[in-house]
């Protein structure tokens, strides 16, 4: 089977079965990455040498017969999640020499699981973009198409999956860091439900906005996935304590009589009509499913995006304080006192969009300003996680676009944040209302570049979405189309 | 001059709490290990690490407002204080700002220098501690991360005194209520317990307050009193000169005694506020509150009341004897022993707290245990030893950790109650000394105490001193 094609449902039976092994399997991976990374710019770090050392140990114990959900599967991590022993930047040069002590939760709940941990991938820098630009490491690029950006900011993630660089990634979202990079690259990604899996040990950027979730190749690999990363953590505070349910083991249950709302705020003049072609073609499958497909209003969708930017930038300013050349990272110093090396640090060590978002979250909790737009933003926030919670009385799932557009050119919208930021119109209300929500393949546009259908589930109603998914999967082929490189 | 202004003082205490871990992580809050020995990804504030609230401080916390009468919230929130220093690894300090734990309190402070009166206490929260700065002669700037995240409560008080020696008497209050509590270690010069004034004159009559200073290093009571001192003094000079007082840091400097400015540094800061989103509200259930309740220890204000009215010791016995929980519990447990609550105050505020102070030794160090002491008292009342003999059976007991009977035993220490024994010794001494029994009985009454010596060198001091004046007058009343 083309590495392309691999998932980790069936690389699992493979090597369960002992007809590949773990080592085989890296290698593939590797010598994948070896012939496109040129072409595709994933990999901000790699460490094949601990990979192989991971690989064998798989083999150990498969062929002891002890493996675990994961063993000997290769993973891709977004370059924001902890690594112990290795560097750790989050898409920054202000990290580009920072070698984390510790591992964070998700990683280590990986690794417990026999997980082949094959490198970081490239991002945003810290999260902050929706094309994968703002990153240290250079841009990453659409395996579609390599002049169109891959999404972002888990850029990397979604790329390093669509090329067959990896059987699977973990990535995170703010705003629609997974969701949107996965539509643009035609795999599946899922952002779980606020407090589902931890984020110790994941840099933060806006802390009350981001969860970790998968990007896998298919809905059941996802769902595999996000059972091996969810659960309560001592060390999250905000993580929640309540079981993990078997994913796996629900995804048949179909979508028969379930009720699905097509919000109508989300089906509006800007989106693209190759988009708009394929949600529509999408609903019909649903209908199709024994789905009832009904209109629902969420009558804040409006104010999200400027509501998101006030409380994620806000988060961000604060998060992003102790990048200050003291303790760890970049330190620019030319002389002079203590403000001097802060000054310097700071302004060599972040990229532009970074210092935009640091000084419009300052304004935002500035004395003065605080009450007419952080408090604000708080307010609106409860008023569009209270549009949700009513849509969900009414109907079991909502389905909508990932983003207006396929992915569009690099540079494209560089010199335009605004419009920039107006691709995660759709991603981010579910970021607010702290709710679950996944991106699938639905279709392609003229130029051949994927399209992504939303789903957007009750809060901890990621089984019944993942089983929507699943039911869409299987009535389509969307998800086994790859791109050429 | 002075008389026509009124000087308002509001005071912030830091309160260093005693847990056994830091507010945030599971570190060590020990003092004195090596630099950076006691830290983790949370206190270091690498990228990634969450805080974990210690519950730990929120009892304290709990138990610090009941005991300074006030309110619980039932939910308060953790919010982030922005600012960078090197000693700050997170660029914030988490704090609590709107909705602290504790709101609208109060002590009652009395003295003989004022009136009794009660200081409101605006809010109590929690919050982290910073790290230390360590300024190496060739190394540059270090930073010692082991006291970044460990647990503080800030105390504030309202501008309610109006002089130093209010300020005092409320900090000693709260000081003894917070070490009473066992939240605190009390070590002022280490800062555990700290204290910044804010400090404000106004002409009398004037509703509005002045502009005030704030005055930070303050380690010791007679600092903050000599602070205070010296800058309500500035600052009427200053008005009187037609000055005007700026808002502002002073920092007093004790070798000089004078308040200086700390121009630029830690003025006009925007410390944007705003709640931490990785810690969620703090809820305090009615339950939780009735649990810290049951469980807190009886006050020293509770106990000297007590001792008066229950025990009917003088006001200052009981000023002494409650002011510090330790004594407090010696004193308590010698009375459950010996029930003689006004013998019991004399012996340990006498031999007790004497022969610690001189030996240096912790009241919970003391060799003669409260059972030990009792084990004295009691044979003062059955007259088995004279209260000096005590003292000397105190020593003893101090050396050795006998029990005061073995002891009295071993040196025959028992005092002579014995009618005929005495009688004998009696007869001798008056044989002895015919000169001073002629006049003693020629009406010179004072030979008395003469005859009493006589009688107690004889007998070694072991003689009932009662029962020898008893003896001695009929014995010399009898005409040979
Ligand atoms: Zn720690």
């Amino acid at each position: 089977m083309s590495v392309l094609q691999l998932t980790i449902s069936g690389l699992r039976e493979e090597l369960q079965a002992q007809r590949t092994s773990a080592v085989a399997v890296t290698r593939r991976c590797i010598e994948r990455i070896d012939n496109t990374d040129d072409q595709l710019n994933t990999f901000v770090s790699r460490c094949d040498d601990s990979a192989f050392q991971d690989a064998t140990a798989a083999d150990v114990r498969l062929s002891a017969g002890k493996a675990a959900t994961l063993t000997g599967i290769p993973l891709g991590l977004k370059d924001i999640f902890s690594t112990k022993g290795l560097r750790t930047t989050c898409g920054s040069k202000i990290l580009a020499n920072y070698v984390p002590v510790y591992d964070a939760t998700v990683v280590e709940r990986l690794r417990e699981q026999g997980a082949v941990i094959v490198g970081k991938l490239n991002m945003d820098e810290f999260a902050m973009g929706s094309s994968n630009e703002s990153s240290a490491a250079g841009v990453c690029r659409n395996p579609w198409d390599t002049n169109h950006v891959p999404g972002g900011s888990s850029g990397g993630s979604a790329v390093a999956v669509a090329a067959g660089q990896v059987v699977a990634a973990l990535g995170t979202d703010t705003g629609g860091s997974i969701r949107q990079p996965a539509a643009h690259c035609g795999v599946v990604g899922l952002k779980p439900t606020y407090g589902r899996v931890s984020r110790y040990g994941v840099i933060a950027y806006a802390s009350s906005l981001d969860q970790v979730g998968p990007i896998t190749r298919t809905v059941e690999d996802c769902a595999l996935l996000l059972e091996a990363i969810a659960g309560y953590d001592p060390c999250d505070s905000t993580s929640v304590d309540c079981p993990v349910p078997d994913y796996q083991a629900s995804l048949r249950d179909g979508v028969a009589g379930k009720k699905i709302g097509l919000p109508q705020e989300y089906f509006i003049a800007g989106l693209d009509p190759a988009v708009k072609a394929a949600v529509d073609a999408a609903v019909e499958v649903y209908r199709g499913l024994g789905a009832e497909l009904v209109p629902v209003s969420l009558p804040h969708t409006d104010y999200s995006v400027a509501c998101y930017y006030l409380i994620a930038t806000a988060e961000a300013s604060s998060n992003l304080a102790r990048y200050d050349g003291v303790r760890f990272g970049v330190r620019h110093c030319t002389g002079g006192g203590l403000i001097d090396m802060y000054q310097q640090t700071r302004s060599a060590g972040f990229g532009a969009e970074v210092k935009r978002r640091i000084m419009l979250g300052t304004y935002a909790l500035s004395s003065g300003y605080y009450d007419a737009y952080y408090l604000k933003a708080q307010k609106v926030r409860t008023l569009i996680r209270q549009d949700f919670l009513k849509a969900f009385e009414q109907v079991d799932l909502l389905l909508t676009p990932v983003a207006p557009t396929a992915a569009f050119k690099i540079g494209e919208k560089m010199d335009d944040p605004l419009q920039m930021y107006l691709s995660d119109i759709f991603t981010i209300p579910a970021n607010l209302a702290g709710t679950c929500a996944m991106s699938i393949p639905c279709g392609f546009d003229a130029a051949g570049l994927p399209i992504g259908l939303q789903l957007i589930g009750k809060p901890f109603g990621e089984e019944e979405m993942l089983q929507a998914a699943w039911a869409f999967e299987q009535a389509t082929d969307w998800h086994t189309c790859r791109p050429t490189l | 001059m002075k008389t026509r202004y009124e000087t308002v003082i509001g005071l912030e205490v830091h309160v260093q709490l005693t847990t056994a871990t830091k507010i945030f992580c599971g570190c060590s809050t020990a003092f004195g290990q090596s630099p950076n020995s006691q830290t983790c990804p949370v206190c270091l504030g690498l990228p990634g690490a969450l805080p974990v609230l210690n519950r730990e401080v929120v009892n304290a916390a709990i138990k610090t407002g009941l005991a300074t009468n006030c309110r619980i919230a039932p939910y308060s929130i953790f919010a982030r204080k922005n600012y960078f220093y090197p000693d700050l690894p997170k660029g914030y300090q988490i704090s609590q700002f709107e909705l602290p734990i504790c709101e609208q309190g109060w002590l009652d402070i009395s003295s003989e220098e004022f009136a009794a009166k009660r200081i409101g206490i605006t809010r109590i929260h929690m919050e982290e501690d910073a790290g230390k700065l360590l300024h190496a002669a060739n190394a540059g700037s270090l930073v010692d991360l082991n006291r970044a995240c460990t647990p503080l409560l800030e105390v504030v008080s309202e501008p309610d005194m109006r002089s130093a020696a209010e300020a005092i008497a409320y900090l000693k209050q709260l000081h003894q209520i917070v070490v009473y509590l066992g939240v605190c270690d009390g070590n002022m010069e280490e800062g555990s317990f700290r204290c910044d004034a804010n400090v404000s004159v106004r002409p009398v009559g004037q509703a509005e307050l002045g502009t005030r200073a704030e005055l930070k290093n303050l380690n010791s009571f007679r600092f903050i009193k000599q602070a205070i001192d010296y800058e309500v003094e500035r600052q009427i000079e200053l008005i009187e000169e037609g000055g005007k007082v700026v808002q502002e840091t002073r920092l007093f400097d004790p070798d000089a005694g004078v308040t200086r400015s700390m121009r630029g540094k830690e003025q006009a800061h925007d410390y944007r506020y705003f709640p931490d989103p990785d810690l969620l509200p703090l809820e305090v259930s009615e339950g939780w509150i009735a649990e810290v309740r049951a469980a807190l220890p009886e006050l020293p204000d509770q106990k000297r009341r007590r001792y008066e009215e229950q025990l009917g010791l003088p006001a200052y016995d009981a000023a002494v004897l409650s002011a510090e929980r330790p004594l407090a519990e010696y004193f308590e447990a010698l009375v459950v022993r010996h029930n003689n609550p006004k013998l019991c105050s004399n012996w340990v505020m006498g031999e007790v707290l004497g022969a610690i102070r001189e030996n240096n030794v912790a009241i919970d160090d003391c060799p003669v245990t409260p059972e030990l002491l009792a084990g004295i008292l009691k044979r003062i009342e059955d007259n088995s030893i004279s209260g000096k003999i005590a003292k000397t059976v105190f020593s003893a007991i101090w050396q050795t950790g006998k029990s005061a009977d073995e002891v009295i035993a071993e040196r025959g220490l028992k005092q002579v109650s014995d009618s005929a024994a005495l009688a004998a010794i009696i007869a001798e001494v008056i044989a002895a000394n015919p000169t001073e029994v002629a006049e003693y009985r020629g009406g010179k009454e004072k030979l008395m105490g003469f005859f009493v010596g006589q009688v107690m060198k004889e007998s070694k001091g072991k003689a009932n001193p009662g029962l020898v004046n008893q003896l001695l007058k009929e014995h010399l009343q009898q005409k040979t």
